[in-house]
């Protein structure tokens, strides 16, 4: 059975990435009793998956390691894990969140020794890895997992599977029969850090995403390039799995168009700008990368990262919104139609590779809310007082880089402190 | 007439065809709009054989490009597969301004020489506003005769399996060429394409007498 201790100064967070995790330090950080929510069996969200970020091209694993060292130091915040919000209701300083705990299987005695996976014989789809590799289904979801424990997979309770996984463990680490939990907790103010999704590449149907191997997001790129992921950090195509040195990034896939995701996405020329250096770092001057867009957005001090990548002889620009994409047969090479505007000049590009710069939507709909909070056109939340003691960090607010994300997270922390002191009389 | 009303609208909107667009062609004030992302002149099926694709246009108008954009024979290509329209990111009617122009420029005397979709739209009007019904036989035969007598017998030669074919298929009869069928209230057609014309002539004096 899960122990928290809430009452209505408490500061719930909901969601552990980058933003919640920032939220929820900084609060308990001033002395705060926070909790912190996460659907996931770790922390981290979506900048755990990224190989690096812009602008100094820096691994998520470091600040991830100093934010884990942070919350192990920190006697006021309680992470739980694989928790969802089922339900929320009440005012400013005084509300009641339901929260659904799904099994772990697996208790802190946990070692991470591993020897429960070597027991385990299934394989599922590695949602670490955007389903594009497989793992066990007891399993470490990533090297760098805070907590670092081991999961169970609920698919296989009750088969001779788990059985042996438990039998493998030698520190009584495994457990069975735990069952789903549901927890009212009491908060004061809730800080909504429930972050992003890419945008669907599926609907963009010119593009062929669901048709060919070859054209993947720019998230699954991320993971090609990790150490850890489904190809070992190594750039292999998934038709043939041969190199991919002639690499094309398709901007605004999804975003800045009525049909699909209305505004700027915002971070998808800088991932794309940054995914180049990628290229780079592999293959060197035979590592070719090719930027079709419709204007460059590398807001305000990335300017200068642009015009790095722009120096580069080995990254072309092609002015163009790309019209479809078709299949040579022969090579599995997607090729590029479109008109490059700069002139009016058709063309149709073979490339090794596509990548599609996807763009971010909220990944939770607000609308559907058990509580009203004031939501705009794209779906993130609207700051207003008349979300009382609910606040959003992050992407829950605005498409935003991970700079932009832990600033956001921090005025987040700020807000839900200044309503725990108003009901604490302060 | 026309050259008139060319005269009067280049008067009044000298040096400004992005507005003479915007309040004078049919969905024409949504090229402002136009981001120049090029989509819908890649997504063109004919796009290769225009002198202008779409996105080019709408640049041309906001250059002022008044004489090469209107003489175009570019937006008389457009088909109305709406493939652009589909794929426009600002959801601009692509389709709709292409017809809009074309109508635009005819109207203004500008209609390029010689354009088979110029030619035959004109046959079909004229053709459809004697009855109110389109006469297939006689618009047929009008358009394998535009080139002359002789490339007409030649060409209705070679269309003889499709005539009878149609004919079979009672899609078109030989009767049809002792006037044809129409509509039932012919004067009361007759009537109504007046008023409209008014209404259109009303609306283009007002646009050009008003400075």
């Amino acid at each position: 059975m899960t122990d928290v201790v809430a009452t209505n100064q408490t500061i719930i967070v909901v969601g552990g990435g980058i933003s919640g995790m920032t939220t929820a330090l900084e609060a308990a950080e001033t002395g705060k009793q926070v909790i912190l929510l996460e659907k996931r069996p770790y922390l981290g969200g979506r900048v755990s998956q990224l190989y690096k970020y812009f602008p100094k091209m820096c691994h998520p694993t470091c600040g991830q390691e100093i934010n884990q060292r942070r919350i192990k130091m920190n006697k006021n915040l309680t992470v739980i894990t694989q928790a969802e919000v089922s339900n929320i209701s009440g005012e400013k300083g005084d509300y009641t969140v339901s929260v659904t705990i799904t099994p772990r299987y697996v208790n802190s005695n946990c070692t991470a020794c591993g020897d429960c996976a070597k027991a385990a014989t299934t394989e599922f789809d590695d949602e670490f890895n955007y389903n594009l590799g497989k793992r066990k289904s007891v399993y470490l979801p990533n090297a760098m997992a805070f907590p670092q424990q081991y999961v169970i997979d609920q698919r296989i309770i009750g088969t001779a599977e788990a059985d042996a996984a438990k039998a493998a463990c030698k520190y009584g680490a495994i457990e069975l029969d735990q069952q789903v939990e549901t927890l009212d907790l009491k908060a004061g103010a809730v800080v909504f850090a429930t972050g992003w999704k890419p945008y669907d590449a599926n609907k963009i149907q010119p593009y062929g995403y669901d048709r060919f191997a070859n054209v993947i997001t720019n998230v699954e790129f991320e993971r090609l390039m990790d150490p850890h992921g489904p190809t070992n950090g190594k750039l292999l195509r998934p038709s043939d799995g041969k190199e991919a040195k002639n690499i094309a990034f398709i901007q605004c896939a999804g975003s800045r168009d009525k049909n699909h995701l209305a505004h700027c996405s915002r971070i998808c020329c800088m991932a794309s700008l940054k995914q180049t250096n990628y290229v780079q770092e592999k293959f060197g001057d035979d590592g070719k990368s090719t930027i079709y867009y419709i204007d460059m957005r590398a807001i305000d001090r990335f300017d200068d990262f642009y015009q790095n990548v722009q120096a580069n002889p080995n990254v072309s620009f092609i002015k163009s919104k790309v019209a479809k994409i078709e299949e040579d047969k022969a090579t599995g090479n997607p090729v590029l139609h479109g008109v490059n505007t700069e002139g009016y000049h058709r063309y149709a590009n073979q490339h090794d590779l596509v990548v599609l710069a996807t763009g971010m939507e909220p990944s939770v709909d607000f609308k559907g809310f058990p509580i009203k909070i004031l939501v705009n056109d794209e779906g993130f939340i609207e700051h207003d007082d008349s979300n009382g003691g609910i606040f959003a960090a992050g992407v829950a607010s605005d498409a935003l880089d991970v700079n932009r994300a832990v600033q956001h997270a921090t005025a987040a922390a700020l807000r839900a402190v200044q309503v725990v002191n108003q009901v604490a009389g302060a | 007439m026309t050259t008139a009303v060319n005269q009067a609208m280049v008067e009044k909107y000298k040096g400004n065809f992005l507005k003479e667009v915007t309040d004078n062609v049919e969905e024409g004030n949504w090229v402002k709009m136009c981001m120049q992302c090029g989509v819908c002149s890649g997504s063109c099926p004919l796009g290769p054989h225009w002198d202008h694709p779409p996105q080019e246009l709408f640049m041309m108008i906001r250059a002022n490009k008044r004489e090469e954009v209107l003489s175009s024979t570019s937006m008389w290509m457009c088909t109305s597969c709406y493939n652009c329209v589909a794929r426009c990111p600002r959801g601009l009617p692509i389709t709709h301004i292409m017809h809009g122009l074309a109508h635009y420029g005819k109207r203004m005397g500008m209609k390029p020489k010689n354009q088979p979709t110029e030619k035959f739209g004109q046959m079909f009007w004229d053709n459809l506003i004697k009855k109110g019904r389109v006469n297939e036989l006689k618009l047929g035969l009008g358009l394998y005769f535009k080139d002359g007598f002789a490339e007409g017998v030649k060409v209705s030669m070679g269309k003889q399996k499709l005539g009878m074919n149609m004919m079979k298929a009672k899609r078109m009869s030989p009767m049809e060429i002792l006037g044809g069928h129409g509509v039932s209230d012919l004067s009361g057609f007759h009537a109504m394409l007046k008023k409209a014309e008014e209404l259109e002539a009303a609306r283009v004096g007002a646009n050009t007498d008003a400075k």
